[in-house]
């Protein structure tokens, strides 16, 4: 129950002189837009429109489930994908409807503001001629208090007091309190805006990548774009903007339930070097970020990076670590490595594309009876490849997968599977001959870390508003506007030397503390209790 | 430990279900003996926006005046159950804590128990604050028994420990305050529907489910009741799912807000009930309207809870009903 009235149309306005109808459409239409049943339509188109949101994948949360969903709708999903079904929160419709519903916003709190500004300068109205008809009243009551004292008793209550001499003699004292309901709604709402603003902000001048970091200080990462496995810069930073920084990853531990195998937590300590400085040891975890300057660093996962050195035809090897992605909670890992500049006559020094070596397989930390691990950690670590030969695809320019080979060129024929059905298996310091006599060798595996790296310059600033507007919220909804009046009668028989006062109150919200606190204030009245 | 969380989780809904039964007996005894007393009653309608009615008056006269002897006694045992199915409830969430040391909120079985138990505590504080409102027991116990059972069916999971994404103080603000907020948004959508079936009954309605507005509460403070258990619920919500989650998601994932379908039903519930909000403050749109919106919000958090871990998969780790 409010008395906050709706803005509704006008009540059918003296004809203009000059009827503009453009003039008339656009001033109905605003008004139609910042009404109350507007913003409540609005409010539930945004949570239908948001529901789509969640039953499909969404590129922006994990783009790899968009792409099985290609794979599993090869006909929905285009049609999805032009309805912005798998950008939900980015498409044009949501916007609009955010849009028009923060609009609608605008053009309710800005008369609203106008508004309470004015009530707030302006005295508590005078008393109503009859108390009788308000929801509370006392009519008379013998008083030990002049109006000027129950005045300044009321003020002592925080209450705005007025008090106003008739010319008949009667004396009234008219009080109010609870504006800050009314304020605080308005710090909400205002604040919802702000955050709006923020978001919009954090956006445009946003940026995130995410890399996944091998420990080992010859597998250092420095922030430009090139180095990131993916990025997203927002429309306004550019490149160069990036914060100069490197990282090495030095240490990382991770400990595990000892009979289940479930996480338990995870340390990894780098060396920063930040615009160049010197080289600093850090430590952080999941949900511990590292703070640098204009950028944070989450671990969000991490795995084994497997090293492997291959030895060809000609007697050349090299060795390379390869990051394998765990496929379950044993991190039971997959990944490739691919040896394209190997087995190169050194007489002719041509590579032969048709020699070039892939390595697919599996990587296990512990190895148990079955084709995946029985426990996360490197208890009795394997190695399952196949090996093919052959053109890898890469010389192409179409960017693959890193973790596996390309798919296209073993159904061509060009990479040939030359280790049989069956993967092989390869035990650590393990050497595996091939057919032709090259040799791979599984030399050890070291830790990687995922790091999603991001910057959002207005999240602070997006608490700041959200923590306002709850406290605006908590005021609104915890308020109560009021009125109490008090009324000298002007002709007390003045004998027992009190005031004879009548009383009235009306709640103006919702209130039902109100009988009590009314009673409250008559009885502090009557007693001469300041 | 974990064993005897389980068998007091089952003794739990079997003292729901028993104060369920008790109610429905105090119902259908009770029932006959008031209708002639509803004729004097003093009509205590709204007098219309702005002049509402003072609240504290006494418990409404349906549940004080000592009807007939027998009804008394089924009510009173049914408040009795009422209560030791709350304590078991304490129990179940206790033992289940021990078995795991640490907080009963690392999954969604847990969560649904803690915030059933937060309903169901609120429900008691009613209950004993205004006596009067007593006969909705019935059906607070069948949503009770209902969201119970349908936890321990769905959304079992043993005990173990918390994924290191979930050990951070952030985690207990959280989820603390979100299983307040929505075990007290669950229990105020019993009296939200409770007053639709009496304000119905109240305008003439005959048919089922209106007949069991007969003996309910008086429909201002039914939707009075709704309106305190939202609007307190609705800032805790707020804090908890728009300001902690997100502080903790910044830490944990490296962005305040993923849009994952956890995060997205939570976004669509608090859309929902700030349009109950906006409703209830509107003095064009009834009051029924209103309330419809505050039911509708009801279905979004039973989304959230059951359907959102069923259906979907999201960064929320503990989202995955039985077994991790
Ligand atoms: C962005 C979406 C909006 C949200 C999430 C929102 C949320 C809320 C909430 C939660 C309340 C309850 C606080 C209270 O009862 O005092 C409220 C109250 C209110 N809102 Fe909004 N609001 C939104 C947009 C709007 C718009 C567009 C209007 C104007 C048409 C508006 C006008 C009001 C008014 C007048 C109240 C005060 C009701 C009262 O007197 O209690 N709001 N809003």
């Amino acid at each position: 129950m409010t008395v906050v009235e709706e803005r509704p149309a006008p009540p059918a306005a003296p004809p203009p002189r000059r009827p503009n109808r453009l003039w008339a459409l656009l001033r109905n239409s605003w008004r139609q837009l910042t009404s109350m049943r507007t913003a409540l339509v609005l409010l539930f188109l945004l949570a239908v429109a948001a529901i789509p949101g969640s039953i499909f994948p969404q590129r922006a949360v994990d783009s790899q489930r968009v792409t099985e969903y290609y794979a599993a709708h090869p006909k929905l999903a285009p049609v999805l994908e032009r309805l912005g079904g798998f950008e939900v929160y980015a498409s044009p419709w949501f916007a609009s409807i955010y849009l028009l519903l923060f609009t609608s916003l605008i053009g309710c709190v800005i008369p609203r503001l106008l508004d309470h500004i004015r009530a707030l300068r302006l005295a508590p109205p005078d008393a109503p001629k009859r108390f009788d008809r308000l929801p509370q009243s006392a009519p008379s009551v013998e008083s030990a208090m002049t109006p000027a004292e129950a005045a300044a008793m009321l003020r002592k209550r925080r209450f705005r007091v007025k008090l106003r001499e008739h010319e008949d003699g009667s004396v009234t004292v008219s009080a109010e309190k609870g504006h800050l309901k009314e304020t605080g709604n308005l710090i909400f709402h205002f604040a919802l805006l702000a955050v709006l603003i923020g978001v919009g902000f954090g956006h445009w001048y946003g940026w995130h990548g995410n890399r996944i970091l091998v420990a080992g200080a010859d597998q250092g990462f420095c922030n430009s774009l090139a180095q990131y496995d993916d990025s997203t810069l927002g429309p306004r930073v550019d490149a160069a903007d990036l914060p100069n920084f490197c990282l090495t990853l030095d240490k990382f531990e991770a400990s595990y339930q000892p009979d289940t195998g479930q996480p338990k937590g995870f340390e990894a300590t780098v060396g920063v070097s930040e615009n160049d400085g010197p080289v600093k040891t850090r430590e952080f975890t999941v949900n511990d970020p590292l703070r640098l300057h204009h950028a944070n660093v989450h671990l969000i996962g991490h795995g084994y990076a497997v090293t492997v050195r291959f030895t060809d035809r000609y007697g050349a090897s090299q060795t390379k670590t390869v990051p394998f992605l765990p496929v379950d909670g044993m991190f039971t890992s997959e990944g490739v490595a691919q040896f394209p500049d190997v087995n190169i006559d050194p007489k002719t020094d041509r590579r032969d594309p048709a020699l070039q070596m892939g390595f697919e397989g599996r990587y296990l930390p512990t190895v148990g009876t079955g084709a995946t691990s029985t426990y996360p950690a490197e208890n009795a670590p394997a190695l399952f490849l196949t090996a093919y030969r052959g053109d890898l695809g890469l010389d192409v320019g179409t960017p693959g997968s890193v973790y596996s080979l390309d798919q296209g060129q073993i159904e061509t024929g060009d990479l040939k599977n030359v280790s049989g059905e069956r993967p092989h298996e390869l035990k650590l310091g393990e050497t595996w001959t091939l057919d032709d006599g090259t040799k791979l060798e599984f030399l050890g595996t070291r830790p990687y870390a995922t790091l999603a790296i991001r910057y959002d310059p207005t999240q602070s600033l997006i608490l700041v508003g959200a923590v306002l507007g709850l406290i605006g919220l908590m005021l609104s909804l915890g308020g109560h506007r009021r009125r109490v009046w008090f009324r000298a009668l002007p002709a007390s028989p003045d004998s027992s030397g009190g005031t004879l006062l009548a009383a009235g109150g009306l709640p103006r919200t919702d209130y039902p503390g109100f009988a009590d606190e009314f009673a409250a204030l008559v009885k502090a009245a009557e007693e001469g209790n300041p | 430990m974990a064993e005897l969380s389980n068998q007091l989780m089952a003794v739990t809904v079997l003292a729901y279900l028993a104060a369920m039964v008790l109610y429905a007996g105090e119902y259908a005894f009770g029932a006959k003996s008031r209708i002639g007393r509803a004729a004097v009653l003093p009509a205590r309608e709204l007098v219309g926006a702005g002049a509402p009615v003072p609240d504290d008056q006494p418990p409404s006269p349906v549940a004080v005046v000592p009807n007939s002897g027998r009804a008394e006694w089924v009510g009173r045992a049914a408040v009795g159950f009422n209560l030791l199915a709350l304590l078991l409830h304490l129990g179940t969430l206790v033992t289940r804590g021990i078995a795991a040391d640490r907080m009963p909120w690392g999954n969604m079985y847990e969560y649904i128990l803690s915030a059933t138990f937060v309903g169901s505590a609120v429900w008691a504080g009613v209950l004993l604050r205004r006596p009067a409102l007593r006969h909705i027991g019935l059906f607070v116990s069948l949503a009770l028994v209902l969201l119970l059972g349908a936890d321990g069916m769905i959304a079992y999971t043993p005990v173990g420990p918390l994924v290191p994404a979930l050990q951070s103080y952030w985690f207990i603000i959280h989820v603390s305050t979100i299983i307040l907020a929505s075990g007290i948004l669950l229990i105020g959508a019993v009296p939200a529907a409770m007053f639709l079936i009496r304000d119905g009954y109240d305008r003439g309605k005959r048919r089922f489910p209106y007949t069991l507005g007969k003996s309910l509460p008086d429909a201002t403070l039914l939707e009075r009741l709704t309106f305190r258990l939202h609007a307190f619920a609705f800032p805790l919500f707020t804090f908890g799912a728009l300001i902690a989650g997100p502080i903790w998601a910044e830490a944990s994932w490296g962005r305040y807000w993923n849009w994952d379908p956890k995060e997205v039903w939570a976004f669509i519930s608090w859309v929902v009930y700030a349009g109950y909000l906006h409703a209830r403050a509107t003095p064009s749109v009834k009051r029924t309207v209103a309330t419809w919106i505050a039911l509708l919000g009801f279905a979004t958090m039973l989304m959230n809870l059951f359907g959102v871990n069923l259906f979907f998969s999201g960064l929320h780790s503990y989202a995955n009903a039985g077994g991790m």
